[in-house]
């Protein structure tokens, strides 16, 4: 059955990346539990509006948690306090009657911030750019049951394959590394016969594009795991390294 | 399969299958539940390799606002940088759009938030034409409406439907939890009604039911506007952990927005607008009646017809872009020859200045301090509620005349009382959205008009005059053998109307059964 609840929303407000920012303290009251957590920023946001003020500024786009548009730290975490759930299918019945919520943007150096809690992930695409397809052109490739591929790596490839790029690994890590998205990215590929001849110039070029957009370094925290929303295990970062590794000492 | 996508395998390695709706037998391939979202990451990676090789240049958070016309053909866009406000001109020897269906019309939908007509509605207005416009699938697997706060509806995959069984109870306003309502006390009722096809009769045929049993009284859930979808037989089937392989994420997606586990209760569904089958009119290349401009995949109107069976939607974008698209492009940039791609010809200015007008004419309201203003998503939800109620699931004359003389009040009442925060030279989202919404608002009189025109049932398109006596869609190809394409006529007139006649050499369009 449905229930209301009252809640305090301290929320980040900041005009642009040149720009200070600071916290903005709302109250929302009638908060319908059933609601998810972007459908009580939209009402927010209409209150905002119809009080002449500037609603806030977040990413979204499927509100199913397949797009990796949308992202926030709700009281200091990343998509908020439920495991494997993106910000967009959190509901609000995970939060008590009279509870304040802290949300801030996603922080790291290699996602500079737009506008509240819009930041720019593009450095993804870089890292995507430096190797992350197979290089076959459409309409020339065999029969796809000309490839068998094992059902245990199949599966194991889908696993990494259910990485959304929202980037909320980098967003928990204390070194905002990227290695659990490049290694979702690598395993993959990796994984796959499709993807294995070009397997060594992938592992180093997208381990350099990482380096390059700004990320930091794995120091096994295992926070990434923790938050990720699709549950991409961290034997991926192992199994990147091993790739790495084996490319580096075995270059051609 | 060759980019690196993990389709599902049998042991042995092939590729393996499963069976969708409106289909007897299993021939679709998948990637657990998420086939289409991982064939849009493999054409992400494709296109970055091109990226990476710079014939392609991605310029992200940009929204095309109008359509530029030169000498008679597509020769640009004019696009809104979202992040600073600015407009942008670019210019190509031809113009394709991939700018997807136009669901959102209803404003609940299946449909991702930015999804919109702006792109193909600015160039029906260029002469563009636009073709069954009434064509909207509505899914009948989705998690049923709970508020009217609500933004979106989530699709329950169709995939459900494979072990899953569709009933409501046999006594109206019946309250009981569904677990303690007897075996005998159930309605199946589309097993009842389509002993052959059950639980996988087409799209509109299971909502429509849906629909029609709800209506009866006999729907569930808070709402009365919900039937069940029960899982517990396959489980006791199957085992759990088999089915758990099959739908675990669905179901934990499941749980996560309803708070309820579908292993342990059947969980509760309704139709909701999914798929757009009408769009822009493209010829067999894939180029609209503006000489030049090409549209691809759930924007343009073609391959579904009336209606599309499950898992083809991404089929024809596939196809379109990777197989049609490149030889049909090529021969035309051959035909068309060199021209000159400076942006400061006449229509570019006119076209600019436009968007700027119809950009300022949003914000008036701000900061003006008039009474009585309403937000975007007012009129949205006013519009889709009107659109759902007359031109949903069942349409009748009386329904879509009354709609037809609705949508005008709404649009005044968005163009005088709508009030946009902020400024144009900003990141601005209820800007984006108030402009998107303007369209949405012009283009329901023509997708109304369309419905009234098709005096038929056709597809999902279910005309209540026009029925079987068992309540089936009943078809008229004697007069409607045709594809209905409008052409926008300027604001205030009448669009008009062109049949491009079908002509069927293999098959004879006849009246369906799933029986
Ligand atoms: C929840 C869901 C599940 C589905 N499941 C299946 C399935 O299992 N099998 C199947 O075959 N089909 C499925 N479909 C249908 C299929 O996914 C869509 O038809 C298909 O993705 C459409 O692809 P598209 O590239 O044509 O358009 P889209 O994927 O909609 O892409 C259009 C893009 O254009 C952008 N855009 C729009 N207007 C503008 C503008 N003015 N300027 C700039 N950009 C713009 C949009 O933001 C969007 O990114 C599903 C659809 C949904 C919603
Ligand atoms: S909005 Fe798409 S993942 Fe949340």
């Amino acid at each position: 059955m449905a229930k209301t609840i009252t809640i305090t929303i301290k929320i980040w407000r900041q005009s642009g990346a040149d720009f200070q920012g600071s916290f903005e303290k709302h109250v929302l009251e009638s908060v319908d539990t059933d609601m998810s957590f972007l459908e009580m920023l939209d009402v927010l946001n209409e209150q905002l509006t119809l009080s002449g003020r500037e609603p806030v500024a977040f990413d979204h786009d499927c509100r199913e948690g397949i797009c990796g548009m949308c992202g926030a730290v709700v009281n200091g975490t990343a998509h908020g306090p439920e495991r494997e759930t993106t910000l967009c299918q959190l509901h609000m019945r995970h939060f008590r009657d009279g509870q304040t919520i802290t949300i801030e943007p996603f922080r790291a150096k290699g996602f500079p911030l737009i506008k509240d809690l819009i930041i720019d992930r593009s450095a993804f695409d870089q890292v995507i750019i430096a190797g992350g397809y197979v290089s076959v052109n459409a309409g020339s490739a065999q029969d796809g049951n000309s490839i068998p591929v094992a059902q245990a790596n199949a599966e194991q490839a889908m696993d990494a394959a259910a990485c959304i790029g929202c980037g909320a690994c980098v967003a928990a890590c204390p070194n905002a590394a990227a290695m659990l998205f490049v290694g979702a990215k690598v395993s993959q590929l990796a994984l796959l016969p499709q993807g294995s001849p070009e397997r060594k110039r992938r592992a180093l070029s997208m381990v350099t594009a990482m380096d390059k957009a700004g990320f930091g370094n794995c120091s096994n925290e295992r926070e990434c795991e923790n938050v990720c929303p699709k549950s991409i295990s961290i034997r991926n970062i192992a199994r990147l390294n091993r790739e790495y590794l084996r490319a580096a000492f075995t270059a051609d | 399969m060759a980019q690196g996508i993990p389709f599902a395998r049998e042991y042995g390695g092939t590729l393996a299958n499963r069976s969708f709706g409106g289909a007897q037998v299993s021939r679709t391939f998948y990637a657990r539940g998420q086939t289409g979202q991982q064939l849009l990451l493999g054409a992400y990676s494709a296109m970055m390799r091109q990226v990476a090789s710079g014939k392609v240049t991605i310029y992200s958070r940009r929204e095309m606002m109008d359509l530029v016309i030169v000498d008679g053909r597509a020769r640009g866009i004019i696009c809104r940088n979202l992040i600073t406000g600015k407009l942008e001109r670019y210019s190509a020897h031809a113009v394709v759009l991939a700018t997807g269906g136009y669901g959102n019309v209803f404003y609940l939908s299946t449909n991702a938030m930015a999804s919109n007509v702006t792109a193909a509605w600015r160039a029906c207005k260029h002469g563009a034409g636009f073709a069954n416009p009434c064509f909207v699938q509505i899914h009948p697997t989705c998690i049923p409406v709970h508020g009217d706060y609500q933004s979106k509806l989530t699709l329950m995959s169709e995939s459900l439907r494979n072990d899953g069984r569709v009933w409501v109870p046999k006594k109206k306003h019946d309250t009981r939890p569904p677990t303690e309502i007897p075996e005998d006390e159930r309605d199946y009722y589309l097993e009842q009604k389509y002993p052959s096809f059950g639980n996988l009769v087409p799209r509109d045929v299971a909502s429509r039911n849906a629909k029609e049993v709800c209506d009866q009284g006999q729907g569930v859930g808070e709402t009365g506007l919900a039937v069940y979808l029960d899982l517990q037989e396959a489980i006791k089937r199957d085992g759990l952990e088999v089915i758990l392989k099959k739908y675990g994420n669905l179901f934990q997606m499941y749980e996560k927005i309803t708070g309820s586990d579908p292993s342990r209760e059947p969980m509760k569904i309704f139709p909701a607008v999914h798929y757009t089958m009408g769009g822009l009119w493209v010829d067999y290349n894939l180029m609209s009646t503006i000489d030049g401009l090409f549209v691809v995949g759930e924007a343009n109107f073609s391959d579904h017809g009336a209606n599309r069976l499950g898992a083809s939607a991404l089929m024809q974008g596939l196809a379109d872009g990777y197989f049609v698209l490149p030889y049909s492009m090529g021969n035309y940039l051959a035909r068309a020859g060199a021209c000159d791609l400076s942006t400061g010809h006449k229509p570019y200015d006119k076209a600019e200045k436009a968007v700027q007008a119809a950009t300022e004419d949003l914000l008036k309201n701000t900061r003006s301090g008039k009474k009585g203003l309403q937000t975007v998503d007012h009129y949205h939800r006013q519009l889709g509620s009107l659109l759902w109620d007359h031109c949903g699931m069942a349409r009748n004359k009386k329904g879509l005349e009354y709609a037809l003389n609705k949508i005008p009040e709404i649009r005044d009442d968005f163009k005088n009382n709508v009030l946009v925060p902020g400024t144009g030279q900003q990141l601005n989202q209820s800007l984006e959205r108030a402009g998107r919404v303007s369209d949405f608002l012009e283009f329901a009189d023509v997708m109304v008009r369309d419905a009234l025109a098709r005096e038929e049932s056709c597809g999902c398109h279910l005309r209540e005059e026009s029925q079987t006596e068992e309540h089936e869609a009943k078809r008229d190809d004697a007069h409607y053998t045709h594809v209905a394409v409008w052409e926008y006529k300027g604001e205030g007139t009448e669009p008009a109307l062109h049949k491009e006649q079908l002509s069927f050499e293999n098959v004879t369009p006849s009246q369906r059964s799933y029986k």
